[in-house]
């Protein structure tokens, strides 16, 4: 077991033909994630690395391959559509690594993917990846090792490094999963900590937050009421600038300043285990999960 | 990308949203040529991306014209918040009867736009908002409908009595979200919207932010940018696709990805140093990159030391490596660099990197008590 991707799933990559559509293609299909079709107007009928069906549209390879599972590398004018799209072929799961798309594209795009019980995952996102299963995006598979703890995270490269860290030491992941750093976004924390608290394998929990927002302080709610798996908790800019400030909305909507201050105060008081350091997280699930295994 | 108010009134106005005449202005006669043609009392406001203008003595009263010269010699050239101004707008002193607070924000929590009014608008508009919640009135936008006519009404009750106030106030509402949709932004404010004696309403004063993902498909918009009101090292770098703001520290940061950046400032913190600066190279940096970086660090002479820390996935580390080579070729870098990278073709970055004697470590807790150290000796 692991969360949102295994061995099942069936990938179809939206962009296949264009240059990090292509590149990460490859990688994925290196790494043993099951591509069964790629996606490019006007392209339908070529193969990818003369194996994999390319199509025309989502609905075709849906049809033709039976994929469950999309990942979108087109540019950022086009990704809302192709999120649209996938959404309509009646794909499970979408995943969109494109970075730099309009957040109003974006508050256009939730709705739909609501009112049809879609999983979006990002946008502007490293993806996700069960080790040793299925890869989907962009996380290098050389640093993960499957194993016992979920990690969910907000970055790209920070989630790396801790990953990194992990393995080192010998350390496994059941799945790990970067929702993305946009204003709005489809999956986000409360989503991977409740699917991590319900997977078997999934033993305990890594939180990679960031300043900014009010995320992180939800999520250490959730925790503190749902989540009896032990959870370590990261905030990245502790030291970053508080910035110059215009207008007033900001500050009114969401009641807080979004400081690291305030997010790690709230991972406290739910009791989660505040990393001061990325390569603290060794020592501190170390900690936790020998007392798991003791008990 | 922040606008500036004058460039917000524009936006404004183009919408049919009231407002007083006004213009801006980049010297003291003109400021006095402008309240001149106003005639009577006005206000001097500095152009200045950042907010508490008033309260840094940015905003000034003038009785006529001579006080209007005055008062812009003094605002401009002043700094606010570290940034100089360039600019100021002149606008007719009002007549105000009431102020009231409306905002439009892009909410990451509802995922959608966010009306919020107040009828205690003006200045300490957060401090009602923390103390008195109920005095802001929420209103939520599905961006599929737009905003609907009975909401844009319900919004003018919520700061009006007077029904001629509350419809010409729907109808702002109703401008203010085409502004807003029309132009990409990710907030649009207007604070305060005052009532005069003759009982109009109009816009006093407006802030825009625009979403900068909507630059690359709408340069109309990236025109507005004002360079002269940035930090010339934080344009530099916006020019070169790199993401930097610049600190106080003597440890220059270059990094790929913004969390790592950040999480590397705070373990320089950790260990005891000041980081100089948080900069991102972005995903596929190109030796290139690697190069503008390197220059725009180099040119704070409080940088006593650099830290490169990459950690390659999409970034291949040879090609920073290649980067590091060539700026060195290029300039000579008189602080010492330390470099920390792992990852995507790493063994032949660390080749290319002993080739011109500059060896490389794979530990970031390592490489982060270094740097700091070597700052440290030479400040």
């Amino acid at each position: 077991m692991s969360i949102f991707v295994d061995r099942r799933t069936r990938l179809v990559v939206q962009g296949i033909t264009g240059r990090e559509g292509a590149f990460h293609a490859r990688q994925m299909l290196e790494y043993g994630t099951a591509v069964v079709a790629g996606v490019t107007p006007g392209k339908g009928g070529q193969r990818f690395e003369n194996k994999v069906p390319v199509f025309n549209t989502v609905a075709d390879a849906v049809h033709e391959t039976r994929a469950n599972c999309s990942v979108i590398y087109v540019p950022p004018m086009a990704a809302a559509g192709a999120i649209f799209e996938a959404v309509d072929a009646g794909i499970p799961l979408v995943v969109c690594i494109t970075e730099g798309i309009p957040v109003m594209h974006m508050s256009r795009v939730m709705p739909y993917v609501r009112a049809h019980a879609t999983r979006l995952i990002g946008p502007n996102c490293p993806g996700l990846i069960t080790p040793g299963e299925s890869k989907v995006g962009i996380i290098p598979g050389n640093i993960c090792m499957p194993g016992r703890v979920g990690l969910v995270s907000r970055s790209g490269t920070l989630t790396y490094e801790v990953v990194h860290q992990l393995t080192r030491n010998g350390i496994g992941q059941s799945t790990c999963v970067g929702i993305g750093g946009d204003p709005i976004i489809g999956t986000d924390f409360i989503d991977c900590l409740r699917a991590f608290q319900e997977d078997d394998a999934t033993d305990a929990i890594v939180m990679i937050g960031e300043i900014g927002g009010t995320d992180e302080q939800r999520a250490a709610e959730f925790v503190k009421e749902h989540v009896s798996k032990p959870v370590v908790g990261f905030i990245a800019g502790q030291t970053a600038p508080k910035g110059r400030r215009m207008g007033h909305a900001g500050a009114i909507i969401s009641g807080s300043s979004g400081t690291a201050e305030e997010k790690l105060a709230a991972f406290k008081q739910a009791g989660i285990d505040i990393m001061r350091r990325p390569a603290d997280v060794v020592g501190l699930l170390g900690k936790r999960l020998g007392a798991l295994s003791r008990r | 990308m922040n606008l500036h108010e004058y460039q917000a009134r524009t936006l404004l106005k183009a919408a049919g949203i009231p407002m007083f005449d006004g213009d801006v202005a980049s010297t003291p006669t003109e400021a006095e040529a402008i309240a001149r043609r106003l005639g009577g009392q006005v206000v001097i406001k500095a152009q200045v991306h950042a907010g508490g203008r008033g309260k840094a003595g940015g905003v000034k009263l003038a009785r006529n014209a001579g006080e209007a010269l005055d008062h812009a010699s003094q605002i401009l050239g002043m700094q606010i918040k570290g940034l100089t101004v360039h600019k100021v707008l002149v606008v007719p002193a009002a007549d105000i009867a009431t102020e009231s607070y409306l905002g439009l924000i892009m909410d990451r929590e509802t995922q959608q736009p966010v009306f919020m009014v107040s009828s205690a608008g003006g200045v300490d508009i957060e401090e009602v908002a923390a103390k008195t919640p109920e005095k802001i009135v929420r209103l939520p936008v599905d961006p599929t409908y737009g905003l609907l006519p009975h909401q844009a009404l319900t919004l003018g009750f919520a700061l009006y009595r007077d029904f001629n106030q509350v419809k010409a106030a729907a109808r702002i509402m109703e401008q203010l979200y085409a502004v807003f949709t029309g132009n990409g932004c990710s907030l649009a404010e207007i604070n305060p919207l005052v009532t005069t004696p003759s009982v109009q309403v109009l816009a006093l004063d407006a802030k825009i932010v625009i979403d900068d993902n909507e630059l690359f498909w709408r340069p109309d918009l990236g025109l507005l940018r004002d360079e002269s009101a940035e930090e010339p090292s934080e344009a530099a770098a916006r020019r070169a696709n790199l993401s930097f703001i610049k600190l106080e520290g003597n440890v220059g940061c270059v990094v790929n990805g913004a969390g790592l950046a950040m999480a590397t400032m705070d373990l320089v913190k950790y260990y005891g140093g000041e980081p100089a600066n948080f900069l991102d190279i972005g995903g596929s940096s190109s030796p290139e990159k690697v190069i503008s970086a390197l220059k725009i660090i180099t040119a704070d002479p409080r940088v006593k030391a650099i830290l490169f820390n990459i950690f390659g996935g999409i970034t291949r580390t040879d090609d920073v490596a290649n980067g590091i080579v060539a700026a060195t070729r290029q300039f000579r870098v008189n602080v010492p660099i330390v470099i920390r990278l792992t990852g995507t073709n790493e063994a032949e970055a660390i080749r290319i990197l002993e080739g011109v004697g500059m060896p490389a470590l794979s530990d970031m807790d390592e490489a982060v008590q270094r740097v700091v150290q070597l700052a440290r000796k030479a400040a």
